[in-house]
């Protein structure tokens, strides 16, 4: 395999809070190579923002804290540098592109300075020069009368438009790889399908490295090389796209893929959607974390998490964290299109869920929007 | 004629669109700011009362110190409509006890007015804004440092405060240089910085989370920078609104100082310093302490409307 520009090993990132120890991300690895889009998949609340904000060492300390892991950005630990190292890492080879271009623009100042702030920073152009970069990087990303609109504050520009300029924003320093959170999630279905559209072929045309997080599997589908599903703090299922939407080995892509609605379906089939909600992260689960939702469980994933490894039947590189699907296990040969799983461990789950109290927590994220 | 017309409305477009001006944030808030006619009244007496106190050597017609005797306690010249028999054209608005020319007075007083809301305010505001900026930004212990500090300041009673500095340090060599002036500017900025100070660390705590700050950081930008670019200009309207409030709250405790016989020295004249000599003569005439007070409420009423027109026009929900 040829050399990874990113390569996440083990990576525990927490929060200390009082309710007790947040762990967001619970020993996460995968590699990025030079020019491959990823996705990063999976509910509201399951680590893939802490993720992203982690490889950038953005977490806010306190209450955040990076415990343990390592990420090795083109040869060197992102986690040992001093912070100048750091800042010159940010923005510079790895760039970020928030989920709400309403709040990530500055409201008080132009486009203009906000682009050129960070050619200004990493690339030490002078102002007239990074002004002419920055009219180039609005043409670039789709801004019609590009030269016209440097000028214009961020108010002036609607949700697709400002999501262009944080791509511009992103693109400025010709990073290695750019981190977009959730990049269409604020944005019409309309303006969503544009701005992948636009990722897409800067991708190409930079062989730019992509992360693309999202919980939205058709966001991801036509875009990336490779997919990881998360849940809970875990990577549980690592494939490449085609294989994950063909042959997926974890019942909660099965789940996140039956709530999604298909056009080959016959239009009656009903969406189904996952019962409960994501595990609370302080004190998770001990056995299988998605063991509490799941249809298809059995005693021992209540009692011992299983490893992500190799599934039988599936590609080479296709891993999931799973006891049914695993050799030997009793999903290998399940047809998850056909076999909704046990219905009577699908009301034990409504039951369940159904006896939690309202409000599960103070400050707890709401639940995900329905995907699209 | 259709292919005329149609190229004509192209050109038009055309032009609409190079036309279109570029209106910054300040730009807009301006043209609010002048729209609102109580603040432009009140920009224009700021405006009268800043000429007459820098052109007040050259405007006055008597030396504010020369007194006349015979010419004692003239009445403004107005008042001969109304029966008074002590008044002369040659003292428009009448004299005082020692016979001193009451409008020149009254434009010499302005110009320390104008002082004392310039300098004291700004001490007040680069002291505020440097703690504030670090205790809301750097938090923790800093934050919790420069706070405790800053209740304690604010715990005393402002006037009570500003008095008792003042009065000690009244015979030393810095209650005595420039009439008193300078213990005036301690005493002022001594007291306010601590209203500016949590006011900058509550506008930076509400800021600094804001996602935009994060997206800096993602760009690499450093502390420094981020407070200087991102934050500073996000807070700086609520700032403008409190220094153009603080301005004449420093004139007013001047003027309270004078009144009170500690703040600037006779016979240097001020508003305060007028209204403390005519209070001698208040049951003989009025005007010594009418003319002043009433300079006083109109600068201080001016500068209210400009305060409370800035706040509306800085507020970027009232978008026009």
């Amino acid at each position: 395999m040829a050399q990874q520009l990113l390569e996440v090993k083990d990576l525990h990132t927490q929060f200390f809070t009082r309710d007790g120890v947040v762990r967001a991300v619970d020993g996460v690895s995968f590699e990025v190579a030079a020019g491959e889009t990823l996705g990063l998949v999976g509910e509201s609340g399951c680590g893939k923002s802490v993720t992203a904000l982690s490889l950038m060492r953005l977490i806010p300390v306190p209450p955040g804290k990076i415990v343990k892991g390592s990420i090795m950005f083109d040869g060197a630990d992102v986690l040992k540098m001093d912070d100048d190292e750091v800042r010159g890492i940010r923005g510079n080879n790895i760039a970020m592109i928030f989920q709400d271009p309403m709040t990530s623009l500055n409201p008080v100042l132009t486009i203009s300075r906000q682009i050129s702030e960070a050619l200004e920073l990493h690339l030490k152009m002078d102002k007239s020069e990074a002004r002419k970069r920055t009219i180039e990087l609005l043409d670039l990303v789709g801004i019609p009368s590009a030269k016209k609109r440097v000028d214009d504050y961020p108010h002036q520009f609607s949700g697709g438009m400002r999501q262009r300029v944080m791509i511009a924003m992103a693109l400025s320093c010709n990073p290695k790889l750019i981190l977009a959170d959730e990049p269409t999630t604020a944005l019409d279905v309309t303006i969503q399908a544009q701005i992948l559209d636009l990722l897409k072929n800067l991708a190409r045309e930079f062989r730019t490295a992509f992360i693309l997080i999202t919980h939205d599997l058709g966001v991801v589908a036509g875009m990336t090389q490779r997919i990881h599903v998360m849940y809970g703090g875990k990577i549980v299922e690592k494939a490449d796209t085609a294989e994950l939407f063909a042959n997926p080995k974890m019942p909660y892509t099965w789940g996140l893929l039956r709530s999604i609605p298909r056009l080959d379906e016959h239009r009656k089939a009903k969406l189904v959607p996952i019962e409960g909600l994501p595990p609370d992260l302080i004190a998770p689960p001990p056995g299988c974390r998605f063991e509490p939702r799941c249809q298809y469980r059995r005693d021992i994933c209540r009692e011992k998490e299983p490893e992500l490894v190799h599934i039988p039947n599936s590609k080479p590189d296709h891993e999931a964290r799973c006891w049914g699907t695993q050799q030997g296990g009793w999903l290998v040969d399940t047809d998850w299109h056909k076999e909704v799983g046990d219905t009577r461990v699908l009301e034990e789950i409504k039951q369940e869920v159904a006896q939690l109290p309202p409000e599960p927590k103070p400050g707890d994220l709401p639940p995900p929007p329905p995907a699209i | 004629m259709a292919t005329a017309a149609t190229t004509q409305q192209q050109r038009a477009a055309e032009i609409n669109v190079t036309v279109r001006k570029q209106r910054s944030l300040w730009r807009d808030a301006m043209y609010r700011l002048v729209r609102n006619r109580a603040a432009l009244v009140g920009l224009i007496v700021i405006a009268f009362a800043a000429l007459v106190a820098i052109f007040a050597p050259l405007i006055a017609p008597y030396d504010p110190l020369e007194q006349n005797g015979p010419k004692q306690l003239m009445e403004p010249i107005w008042t001969q409509f109304f029966g008074s028999k002590f008044t002369d054209p040659a003292y428009i608005l009448g004299s005082d006890e020692l016979g001193r020319d009451i409008l020149s007075r009254l434009m010499y007083s302005s110009r320390v007015s104008l002082i004392i809301g310039l300098v004291p305010v700004s001490i007040v505001l680069v002291i505020g804004l440097t703690v504030g900026m670090l205790a809301g930004y750097v938090g923790g212990v800093v934050d919790d440092f420069l706070m405790r500090v800053t209740d304690v300041v604010y715990a005393f009673p402002d006037l009570l405060f500003v008095i008792i500095i003042v009065a000690t340090l009244r015979g030393t060599a810095l209650g005595e240089a420039y009439d008193g002036l300078l213990i005036i500017f301690v005493g002022i900025a001594v007291v306010n910085w601590v209203g500016v100070a949590r006011l900058v660390r509550g506008q930076v705590l509400s800021v600094k989370n804001r996602e935009f700050v994060e997206a800096a950081r993602a760009i690499g930008a450093g502390p420094g920078r981020i407070m200087r670019k991102h934050i500073f200009p996000n807070i700086l309207a609520p700032i403008i609104v409190t220094v153009a409030f603080a301005i004449p709250g420093a004139m007013l405790t001047e003027a309270v100082l004078s009144f009170l016989g500690i703040g600037i020295r006779p016979p240097t004249p001020t508003w305060g310093v007028m209204i403390n000599d005519g209070f001698l003569v208040f049951s003989t005439t009025p005007w010594p302490v009418l003319l002043p007070s009433l300079c006083i409420s109109i600068v201080l009423l001016a500068f209210t409307f400009v305060g409370d027109g800035l706040r509306d026009a800085l507020d970027p929900r009232s978008k026009m």
